[in-house]
Parts: C-alpha cells; structure tokens; sequence
C-alpha cells in the first residue's frame, strides 16, 4: 500500500517535472520567435522601430495643433461628413442584412439534422470556409475594377465575407438546438421551410441575432478600411484629406472623431441588446 | 402565480389575444422596416446607375486572364525584327531565333492558329488565311494602314478597321497592325512560366521528363544536382517573384502573430488591474476600462495611419496597429474572465497560507488559461485575414503585393495566385489554431 501510494507520488513528481519542461521549452521557443519576429519585422520596416518611437506623438500633436487652431471650423466638418458617415453604416448594415440572410440559408442547409440535402453537408461548409478565408479588400479591389468605385464593390465584398463568417457561427447554434418540435412538425406534415421557421428559428432567434449585432460592429470597421482603399464612406474622404496633408488636417481630426464616436456608441448599444438578448430580460 | 390563478378568464383571454395581435403586427412590422430600408438604399447606393458605370468588359479580360494567358507575336515596323514574348513582357521573352512550336521563324513569319488560321509576315504586309472566310491582307500604304478583304465579302463585325490601325479579334487570337508594330496574340489556358522561365533548361519539359530529370537522368548543369537546380530555377523565377511571394505570405503571418501575442503579453498584466476583484484601486481600474475602450474604439484604420507616420511602412506598423487595437480587446476579455473566477479554488490556496502572488500563480491562472489561449489563438486566426488588409494600408505583406498587382490592372492571373495562396494560408492558419485548441485546451 505505501509503495503503491509512493509509486503514486513518484509518477506525479515525475509528470509535473515532464511538464514544466516541456512549459519551459515552449515558454523559450516562444520568447526566441518573439524577440526575432520584432527584429526581423523592425529590419522590413522602411523606418526602424526607436528611430519612430520618440515621433509617434508628432503626427497626432501636428493634427491636433491644427484643429485646436480652427476648431471652429469643427461642426461645420462634422455635418460635412455626416452623409460619407451615413454611407459607410448603410455599407455596413446592408452587408450584414445579405450576409446574415444567406448565412441562415448556409447553416440550414450544413446542420445535422435539418439539412435537405445531408450527403451535400461538407459541400456548404467547404463554401463558407472559403467565403471565410478571403479577406475583404480582395474582393472589394476586383469588384472596383468592375463596377467602379463606390458603396457597391464594399457592399458585396463585406456581405460575402459576412455569409462565411455569420454562416459557421450560426450552424453552430444550430446544431445545438431541440430537435424535438422539428419532429413535432415534421409528424403534422411541415414541409422543410415550415419546420425550419417555426421549429428552429424561435431557438436559435436570440443567439443568431446577437452575433448578427456583433458582426455589425466588425463591418463597420471593415466598411471604413474599404472606404480607405477606393470604396466610398467615410474612408475616402479621411484618405483625400490625408493625401492633401496640411491645411487638411482638421477634416482628418472631425472624421477620426466622427469614427471614434460612432465605433462607440454602436457597441455600447449592441453590447447592451447583445446582453439583453442572450441572457433575456431587460438590462 | 396565484393572481393568474384568481384572475377572471375573460381577462386572461383578452391579454393573451391582444398580446399575440401586438406580436403579430411586429412580425409584419420588422420585415416591412427591413424593405424600406432596402429600397432607401437601393436610391442611396445610386444602384440604378450601377448598370452603366459597371464595366463588363473589364471582367472578361479579368476571368479570362484568371486561366489564360497570351503570347505575342510582334514584328517591329521600323528595323522588321520579330519577337515572340509571353504577355509581352521583357522578362518573359524568347530568345532570338527561338519561339514555341507554332510560330516559324525566317524570311517570312509563320504562325499557326486555332481553328485552321495562319497569319504570315511577309515583309511588312501580313497575310491572314481564315477558313471559311478567305485570305485578308493588311499592308501599311503611306501614312495609313490598308486592309484588303477576300474579292466580294462584306467587313464582319470582328474586324475593325480605322486608318492608321486594323484590328482582328478572333477570340481565342487577335491581330492588330498600326504603323509602328505588327501584333498577333494567341490566349492560351494555364499560367505560363510559372514553374520555370524560358532562360532555365527545364522549360518545356513535360512532368514525366521532369521527374527523370530530377531523380535519375545526368545532370544538366554539373556543378549541381538536378533537383537543386530546379528548385532554385523555381524559386527565382523572374515572372512570378515565387521566393518574394512567400516572403510576402511570411511577413503577413508574422504580422498577425507579433500583433496578437504582443497584445497578449501586454494586456494579461493589465487585466488583473483592471478586473474588480483584482484591482488595487477604484480609479485604476476605471482608468484601465477607459484606455481599453478607447484602444478597441479607435479603430485598426486610425492607428495605421498614425503608426505609419511614425514608422514608415512596413510590417512593424502593421504588427504595431494590430497590437494596439487587440490590447484593448484582449484587456476587457481578460479582465471578464478574471471577474468570473471560481473564488473556492482561491480560497482553497488561501487555506494553506499561500502569499498573493501563489494564490495567483495556483489558484487564478490555471482557471482563465483555457479562455486566454483560446482567445489568443482565435485572435491571431482571424488576424491572419486582417494583417492582409492592414498589409495593403500600411505596404507590407501579401496585401501589398496584392494590391500592387490590381493596380497595374493586368497582372490578373497574379491577383488569382494570390487570392488562392491567401485563402490556403486562412485556411491553414484556421485548422492550425482549431488544432492546438483540440489538443491542448479542451483535453
């Protein structure tokens, strides 16, 4: 008995030495890929890392110095811009209403259980993988070629990645839900859009929605990096006024504070409907 | 419950009805919200004058150019010398005498085309046989350029033809004659060169030579095996920059992972501060909420464009940018699963008289663990996909390449090399890091 329980105690000793070994490989392999990763990216960098550090405040101090300076001119730019600011939430709100429309399609159809065509699961998933996997501007640079610039290009491009994204989240909820009132359905003779609209979406409704708000947020973002590269919205309109330099730069200040405040106040209201819907109840 | 019990069933009925009415206008309300908005965007989008500004030709030449490239075939007007390039690039040029097997160099050009064509260079005048059709001629006269049809066949549509330019479009070739150069371009499926260039010996060789080649067959170049060779003539390839390509896909990864475990490291600190069970003082920690919400709040776009004008382009701007926006959602993250610790475990430290900094290290980390490295790991999946947009803003990475080759607005099937080297690393970055999570986190 004692030798078994000190045989016990040796194997315990023995795994946590193992382990912390194995931590301290992992913890030093880390730091070597760290300090060299900094290094090399330092090295790529047109302009070295301490060279810049001490200049970091100089740009926002020249921006700010000069908006300080016509800070009257301030409102004035604020409505200015309120239409690229209102072009770049559509870009972001009709994104997600697409995205998240089609992702409900995906992730019916790739959802054990519910899906009409079951052997055509990995195919949808497959899909929404490589919806996934391509960024944005990818897309948004092809469609300008084609279309032009403008909201359109960005709309797709955001909608698409959004199916991807929005799909995968939204099987997931699927997946876990009662299937009991889909057989319930299925008993009476629902048809496929019948059991999923009453026996599904009244489970997965709260959920889906909440991470639909999420992906609001994430998109309007994306819609102003998009702007950034040619797209339309608010993002052209800072790169114009970045390009012009000075003389600009209250404009580039009145669209920063316009972002800033918009990124804020949607998530304060989404984080707060976020809330209220997945846990229910008022907040 | 027992107001429901001795409340009157009249009442009960009609606050059920009137409650499923309201429901009812609701659900008929929200999908009626949603189509105004549709169609107020329909007119804010300008989706109506979408149809003329689009550019359909545009996305022939984009689709076509995706799977296809072409190769000229060009006779200088002026001194009457003929080159064959690959997509008319320098790089990509035969060497003199030497061209693909359906263009025959000599006194007169000829070159064989799909579906029974020729067109032959004799001197500046080119003769193009088409079947079914007949033979034309284009000769320079004077200061224009002259086109002869087969006797008593009307000008089709296919070709154009001005004063001083003719042009043949044929689909799968054209030709154009202005009086500087005489063209003909052939589309061929596949990307051409883009294992080896026509200066390395390996070009042309089908896949079994290859592998001889490469396995047992006599060296080509003595100084070194065959493999090696090939696999540097691959590398270096002129047209397609493969080694810089890959040097590109490194430094986006790095990016993500510099930026991701950066703000890791920095914001794991910072969220014991910030948390409220944590905090040494009230004010920290709502100083700490503040800064976090502020660095999550500007967005990834703004700090590009303050970093860059700091550090210049480049990818420690990018890692920087994604450093700063994910500190501030790393620390409110953190800090949250630090708020919804199990207390018992600390206490149970505690029992043993364990000092602040073991009840840490054994009662606090291994519970929030999980949720850090899990957060991590999903951080720097996703932002593999956003070091490549924050590649292109700030001119570091994949993204730079990329955008630098939809710029030059021909380079397509480089844009479609690109698209799919991006979309495997996402994808391998995906599974990579949905790997470590199986293995290591849930057990």
């Amino acid at each position: 008995m004692a030798d078994a329980s000190a045989s016990v105690t040796a194997n315990y000793l023995a795994q946590v030495k193992r382990k912390r070994l194995y931590g301290g490989i992992i913890l030093i392999l880390f730091a070597a890929l760290m300090t060299s990763g900094w290094m090399v990216a330092d090295g790529r960098n047109a302009g070295g890392f301490w060279n810049g550090l001490h200049r970091i405040l100089d740009f926002p101090t020249e921006i700010l110095s000069e908006a300080a300076q016509n800070w009257r001119n301030l409102p004035g730019l604020f409505v200015h811009y309120l239409p690229s600011l209102i072009e770049t939430l559509n870009i972001a709100a009709v994104s997600t209403l697409f995205g998240a429309g089609l992702a409900v399609l995906l992730a019916m159809l790739s959802t054990r259980g519910l899906a009409l065509w079951p052997r055509m699961i990995p195919v949808f998933r497959r899909m929404m993988d490589i919806l996934r996997a391509v960024p944005e501007i990818v897309i948004a640079l092809v469609l300008i070629f084609i279309l032009g610039g403008g909201p359109v290009p960005a709309m797709i491009a955001i909608a698409l990645h959004t199916t991807g994204a929005l799909g995968k989240l939204f099987s997931e909820v699927s997946e876990n839900c009662d299937l009991k009132p889909v057989e319930g359905l299925e008993s009476v003779g629902a048809n496929w859009l019948q059991r999923v609209w009453f026996g599904v979406i009244p489970q997965v409704a709260p959920n889906w929605s909440s991470y639909a708000l999420l992906r609001f947020e994430i998109n309007i973002r994306a819609s102003a990096i998009l702007g950034f590269v040619g797209s339309g919205g608010i993002g052209y309109d800072l790169k114009t006024s970045l390009q012009w330099g000075i003389g600009k730069y209250d404009e580039v200040v009145a669209i920063f504070l316009l972002l800033f405040v918009t990124i804020m106040i949607v998530d304060h209201f989404s984080d707060r409907a976020r809330a209220r819907l997945v846990k229910g109840g008022r907040v | 419950m027992s107001m429901a019990a001795t409340a009157p069933q009249p009442t009960l009925h009609s606050t059920i009805t009137r409650r499923f009415t309201a429901r009812k206008r609701r659900a008929l309300a929200v999908p009626l919200l949603i189509a105004a908005y549709l169609v107020y965007v329909f007119f804010a989008f300008d989706l109506a004058g979408l149809a003329g500004r689009a550019r359909l030709d545009n996305g022939a030449i984009l689709l076509r150019d995706f799977w296809s490239y072409k190769t000229h075939v060009t006779r200088d007007n002026r001194n009457g010398e003929v080159s064959v390039a690959v997509e008319g690039e320098r790089k990509g040029t035969y060497p003199a005498g030497q061209a693909p097997d359906w263009v025959r160099l000599g006194e007169i050009t000829e070159i064989a085309l799909p579906g029974g064509a020729q067109v032959l260079y004799d001197g500046p005048t080119a003769r193009i046989d088409i079947p079914d059709f007949g033979q034309i001629t284009v000769a320079p006269e004077g200061r224009k350029i002259a086109l002869t049809l087969p006797a008593g066949a009307a000008q089709p549509d296919w070709i154009s033809a001005a004063p001083n330019r003719v042009d043949i479009n044929r689909g799968k070739w054209r030709f154009s004659m202005t009086r500087s150069r005489t063209e003909v371009f052939r589309y061929q499926p596949g990307w051409e060169l883009f294992f080896f260039t026509l200066d390395s010996p390996f070009h042309g060789k089908s896949l079994p030579e290859i592998i001889a080649l490469a396995l047992w067959e006599p060296r080509l170049d003595a100084t070194r095996p065959n493999i090696a060779a090939m696999a540097s003539d691959f590398w270096t390839n002129r047209m397609w920059h493969h080694h810089q390509v890959f040097g590109a896909l490194g430094e986006t990864v790095l990016m993500a992972f510099l930026g991701t475990m950066g703000a890791g490291l920095i914001a794991f600190p910072l969220a014991f501060l910030a948390a409220s069970n944590f905090a040494p003082a009230r004010p920290v920690r709502l100083v700490l909420r503040r800064l976090f919400d502020f660095l999550r709040g500007v967005d990834g776009l703004i700090w590009t464009v303050i970093l860059s004008r700091a550090f210049g382009p480049g990818p420690l701007t990018g890692s920087l940018a994604i450093l700063m926006t994910d500190t501030g959602t790393f620390g409110k993250t953190f800090s949250e699963a630090l708020e919804n610790i199990d207390g018992k475990q600390v206490e149970g430290i505690t029992s043993t008289g364990a000092g602040t900094l073991q009840r840490a290290r054994f009662g606090v980390i291994p519970q929030i663990t999980p949720v850090v490295l899990s957060q991590l790991l999903y951080y720097l999946e996703s932002n593999t996909r956003s070091a490549t947009v924050i590649g292109a803003l700030v001119g570091g990475g994949i993204g730079l390449l990329l955008t630098q080759a939809i710029i030059t607005q021909k380079d397509w099937e480089e844009v479609c090399y690109y698209m799919i080297l991006i979309v495997l690393m996402v994808m391998a970055m995906d599974s990579l890091s949905g790997w470590i999570r199986r293995r290591f986190i849930k057990g």
